[in-house]
């Protein structure tokens, strides 16, 4: 993946710019968000789910407080854990699969039944069993959802080292007497960053929805506002029978937007990473 | 031949489920320490905490705690609810039909549609048909399904009052003839079933387009059109049926983890099966209830796998003959 080529997949193309400039938009906001609030996002006060005017641009919650504020201040921690539980997740995912499939044997064997193991276990109702056992925070929440999302990608990236490992390249390194983890650090890790990278930007999306589900169901750091506590207080105050659209739908569509300006990218990794694939999506 | 395949595929199956069990034991034994939950009672003095200890085993080595474990398990012994005072197999006994009800209702009607969009979205590849339904899907796929449910609620159910916005069926009604309880368990299900749908929809559709490409440019294809069948009989004939084995396998392995993701739908609409259990469970950090349902979440999931594994079996003859 050179640099070049990078730069004109994320400029070059109308699913690059799109893709880059909301996820550049919502990491402004991720931010900056507390200092652009107009509100304080916490401040209650009686004017309960009012409707949207020109003092509060997207109307109250069952509090009484500024929902665009809270709108602005949310869009911090779906970042912060999407990215640090996709973190996690890859390399986890990565050392798992990199070990397996380069080593082979009863390491791959074994590491091959844990992974299947991850794969078979429901992902949100296990995450919901840990968050709920360990007691939500942030850094609770990054764990869990990095520790139980990483099966996918060592499985990806085990089939890829499995066909490096009999590359002619890494046969000559060997015969000449290198290491295997000098192998590993210069022939076969190189040669599987493009694919790891590609997984991880999807993956982001995948821990973005999981924390939003986990706050829905009261399972988010209970201290900070998030798009999912906000649906979540929204839903359990009754504003969707209250015609309260103003509180149920920006969360909600923001969620979506950014998920979505994930996928894009990840997607057009993916495609420039393995070129079959641009002929099924074109 | 056949039956020592089924029988492989069983035995495995029975071996995950031992690790479940295995699991399930141990994350709720050694992460959440049952005596934390004992100490709910505040003024609970030791000796009667040591009392209680022994009423549940927990006085007892680890491995005959599991041992007793295993044994309940097998026996549909999982334990009381703390929150109703309820067998927790009573609990699930009841709430599965339900879970059942909208997860199948929601995978068919997915199933069905998805392969409908994607043969017309193959048919048409690179067409405005084709760019829009591509969007409609990565659409659905990022909306989290609780949230379409909840906009499923205010137009609906609120701005036009169409659906009932939650539970299975009117409450306190007393129904005629059993015809018209199930048509107003019918009415209740649209809505969560029709969130249902769009959660799944987005992904089988996108299974399907890419089966259906694949097909259409296989050799057969091009002689049906050679010998100049119509091009719909080609498609309908010949390329759908072959393209459907994907989907259909998809949506069988699909169904188990499905069930696990019904529980944010389930809260949304107080649908009573095993999601909104779970959801109560939570809250009431009712640790027997949340074991036994994640205990049925996982074992759905290896039931899904083998019953796919069969159906893959029965529509591939190519896996017979291996």
């Amino acid at each position: 993946m050179t640099e070049r080529g990078v730069r004109d997949l994320l400029l070059g193309t109308w699913r690059g710019r799109i893709g880059l400039g909301v996820l550049g938009l919502f990491v402004l906001i991720g931010v900056f968000g507390s200092a652009l609030a107009p509100d304080n996002p916490d401040a209650s006060s009686l004017d309960i789910l009012a409707k949207p005017s020109t003092d509060h641009w997207l109307g109250t919650s069952e509090q009484g407080s500024d929902v665009f504020s809270q709108l602005l201040v949310g869009a911090r921690v779906s970042i912060v854990v999407g990215f640090a539980a996709a973190a996690i997740s890859t390399v986890l995912g990565a050392s798992v699969g990199l070990i397996g499939g380069y080593f082979g044997g009863w390491t791959d064997r074994g590491l091959d039944a844990l992974e299947n193991w991850f794969l078979v276990i429901p992902t949100l109702p296990l995450m919901i069993v840990l968050a709920r056992l360990l007691d939500p925070s942030l850094g609770v929440l990054i764990a869990v959802i990095g520790l139980t999302s990483w099966a996918g990608t060592g499985r990806i990236v085990r089939a890829q080292v499995m066909t490096l490992r009999e590359r002619a390249f890494v046969e000559r390194a060997r015969a000449l007497g290198a290491s295997d983890w000098y192998i590993i650090r210069t022939h076969v890790l190189p040669n599987t960053l493009p694919l790891i990278f590609a997984n991880t930007v999807l993956i982001v999306a995948v821990a973005i929805l999981s924390e939003a589900a986990l706050a829905f169901l009261g399972l988010g750091d209970p201290t900070r506002i998030s798009w999912g506590t906000m649906l979540e207080n929204a839903f359990s105050s009754g504003a969707p029978s209250a015609g309260a659209w103003w509180y149920v739908i920006p969360p909600g569509l923001c969620i979506t937007l950014l998920v979505l300006s994930v996928s894009i990218l990840g997607y057009l990794f993916e495609e420039y990473v393995n070129p079959r694939l641009r002929e099924q999506h074109a | 031949m056949s039956s020592r395949w089924l029988a492989g595929k069983v035995a495995a199956a029975l071996v995950t489920f031992a690790f479940v069990l295995v699991f399930n034991f141990f994350l709720f034994r050694v992460m959440g320490d049952p005596t934390t939950q004992l100490a709910r009672l505040p003024r609970a003095t030791p000796q009667e905490i040591e009392k209680l200890r022994a009423n549940y085993g927990l006085d007892k080595p680890i491995t005959g705690q599991f041992v007793d474990y295993a044994g309940d398990t097998l026996r549909f012994d999982l334990g009381t609810s703390q929150r109703t005072r309820r067998s927790v197999w009573t609990e699930i006994k009841d709430a599965l039909p339900w879970t059942l009800l909208l997860v199948g209702t929601g995978t068919l009607l997915a199933t069905l549609i998805g392969a409908w969009l994607g043969v017309i979205a193959a048919t048409r590849r690179g067409k405005p048909a084709d760019d829009g339904l591509l969007g409609f899907s990565l659409f659905t796929y990022a909306a989290p399904e609780y949230w379409i449910g909840i906009i499923l609620i205010l137009v609906f159910a609120v701005w036009l009052p169409v659906f009932p916005a939650g539970q299975q069926m009117t409450p306190g009604e007393d129904f005629s003839s059993w015809f018209a309880q199930a048509a107003d368990v019918a009415e209740h299900l649209v809505l969560p079933a029709s969130a249902m749908t769009l959660m799944l929809l987005g992904q089988y559709f996108l299974i399907m387009r890419s089966s259906m490409v694949d097909v259409l440019t296989e050799d057969f294809i091009t002689v049906k059109r050679a010998i100049g069948l119509p091009w719909d009989r080609v498609v309908r004939q010949h390329a759908v049926p072959n393209a459907l084995l994907p989907l259909v396998t998809l949506s069988a392995i699909q169904f188990g983890a499905v069930v696990g993701g019904a529980i944010t739908i389930e809260t949304i609409f107080s649908w009573p099966g095993l999601g909104e259990l779970s959801f109560d469970a939570i809250n009431d950090k009712d640790f027997p209830v949340l074991q036994g349902t994640f205990l049925i979440f996982s074992a759905g999931v290896i039931v899904a796998n083998l019953l796919a594994d069969c159906l893959y079996f029965v529509l591939d003859p190519r896996v017979q003959a291996t």
